[in-house]
């Protein structure tokens, strides 16, 4: 009896250590894998060249540069649109929203959070872009900006879900002090129940910039897909192309092991390296947050 | 001594049904300590939070009766709630510093009211801190953030939070159940001292307590208030044997 129970002890512990290192294994395989279809681009196409202004890869111009400027540009669009909004839905909900209302729009966001990007970039088509077109007065809807709305859609519930943890996690009795003090509802918010959540709100920002830069299947659908160099504001109104969209629409015609096919791989060790990026950056804001708290309770 | 506060007939009901006020009469005299104890579930906050209205923003299923404070009654929906707020000012059990250094949360709620001059601000903060006894332990050092500080000097900085406000009346609700005998004995002194300028209402966190500061005191028991008389009187002779059971510690 004794003895069996250590066995099944041993073999449970096992398993939940060796799925905890695969998710690692794969992580660091997927890495490896992209190191080495990406890598040999360094070689085969010039740096320069590269860095150039000019995406047409049947005639061996490989400039990433447009396409790493659209990706920013609809992010930076997208980020524009959610973290404001994201952020005041947040507070809306966590703050100032009757309970039955509270109870509606929660899961009613996170639904949203769930919708399949393909049915969003659908609407987009259909609904969104003819609008702009119309509206802007445009040669066509397809444009960076149409991205950004659709992006800024997209990241808004994971903002929205985050922030209002982090808003709801803030001791009831911080929003007493300061309302005992004679300070009005949206004084409280402002200067004390934001502040307290800061470190959360700023994940919640960082993982709704995350999911718009990784997002694909929206942007390919609806920013027009032209290579463009995207620096100027006008930029907004035009089509760009994103790294993931490139991605997506040429993996499936390219010559295996063609410098096109590393090429490709190369924007996706871009693209990772920014998330990655973003996704440290999130995590020092939260560490920082906690090893000072830490410091002070000590 | 004048009635500061007069409630008259004061009933309450929390929406989920729990803690609530059943027909509360009680005047609470000008420049004294009073005190409100019993056991947990008395209804003792709850009627603290009637005084300054916090409970607007709890969920209450019904209330009735009126609050008096200088002859205007507070639950009257009209009455400019933030206004009242600065003159009940209110220190809670567990000491809650906003999260900013320890001049601003002094400052924070005269900021609030519109006091935007540096002089002023600073004459209120030091001003403040003395009233609180806590003066001397953190002059230095005002710019620190006030998490920083222990307990104690959090709730004094909590304290004298209030006082910046220069207010009329303080709730205190269990200020000292979380500190130490010292502390705890820096906080009563405090009291004592503020007395002699403010109405202060005290929900203590012991039958010791309230014997120790109570110029008058009250008994409340499952929402009722059973006894109210001055303190000498009702901790040496109550009239109500429940009263007596419990200040002699035969339940609670």
């Amino acid at each position: 009896m004794e003895k069996s129970l250590n066995w099944r002890e041993f073999i449970i512990t096992r398993l939940i250590k060796a799925s905890g290192y695969s998710a690692i294994i794969f992580v660091a395989l997927i890495f490896v894998f992209l190191l080495r279809e990406g890598l040999p681009t360094l070689g085969e196409v010039e740096l320069k060249s590269l860095l150039s202004i000019r995406w047409y890869p049947i005639e061996d111009y490989f400039g990433i540069l447009p396409l790493i400027t659209g990706s920013l540009i609809v992010t930076l669009g997208a980020a524009l649109i959610a973290v404001p909004f994201g952020i005041g839905t947040a507070v809306y909900i966590s703050e100032i929203a009757p309970r039955w209302m509270r109870e509606i729009l929660k899961p009613l966001v996170e639904l949203l959070g769930g919708l399949p990007s393909v049915v969003l970039g659908f609407l987009g088509i259909l609904v969104l872009s003819p609008y702009i077109r119309i509206l802007l007065d445009l040669p066509t809807g397809l444009t960076a900006l149409t991205g950004s709305l659709l992006l800024g859609g997209i990241a808004v519930p994971t903002v929205v879900s985050v922030a209002e943890d982090a808003l709801d996690a803030v001791p009831r009795a911080y929003r007493e002090g300061a309302w005992a003090l004679g300070a009005t509802r949206w004084q409280t918010i402002w200067r004390v129940t934001l502040p307290a959540a800061r470190s959360g709100v700023l994940t919640a920002v960082m993982l709704g910039v995350g999911r718009a830069i990784g997002e694909t299947m929206t942007v390919m659908m609806v920013t027009g897909n032209a290579p463009v160099l995207a620096l100027k504001l006008g930029s907004l109104f035009s089509p760009v192309r994103t790294m993931t969209a490139t991605i997506a629409a040429e993996m499936g015609e390219v010559a295996n092991g063609s410098t096109h096919y590393h090429v490709l791989f190369f924007i996706g060790m871009v693209l990772f390296l920014i998330s990655l990026g973003v996704n440290i950056a999130a995590s020092s804001v939260v560490f920082r947050a906690k090893k000072r708290a830490e410091r002070i309770l000590s | 001594m004048v009635d500061k506060i007069i409630i008259e007939n004061l009933s309450l009901q929390y929406s989920d049904g729990t803690e609530s006020l059943r027909g509360i009469s009680l005047n609470v005299r000008e420049k004294a300590v009073t005190v409100l104890f019993g056991p947990a579930g008395g209804g003792k906050s709850t009627l603290l939070r009637c005084l300054n209205r916090l409970n607007d923003l709890t969920e209450v299923r019904t209330s009735s009766g009126r609050i008096l404070i200088d002859g205007e009654n507070v639950l009257d929906p009209k009455v400019d709630v933030i206004a009242l707020r600065r003159k009940v000012g209110m220190v809670f059990a567990r000491p809650v510093v906003l999260p900013m250094s320890i001049r601003e949360n002094l400052t924070y709620g005269l900021e609030l009211a519109g006091e935007k001059r540096r002089a002023k601000l600073d004459e209120a903060v030091e001003r403040s801190l003395k009233l609180a006894a806590i003066w001397d332990e953190v002059k230095d050092r005002l710019d620190d953030p006030a998490i920083a500080l222990s307990g104690g000097q959090q709730q004094r900085i909590c304290l004298a939070r209030v006082l910046a406000l220069q207010p009329e009346i303080i709730l205190l609700d269990e200020p000292t159940s979380g500190l130490d005998p010292i502390s705890t004995g820096k906080v009563e002194a405090a009291l004592t001292e503020l007395k002699k300028e403010y109405t202060i209402i005290l929900v203590p966190h012991s039958v010791q307590q309230a014997a120790r500061t109570a110029d008058y005191a009250a008994f409340f028991l499952q929402g009722e208030l059973i006894e109210y008389d001055e303190g000498k009187t009702l901790f040496t002779t109550p009239k109500d044997k429940r009263t007596e059971d419990y200040v002699t510690g035969r339940f609670g």
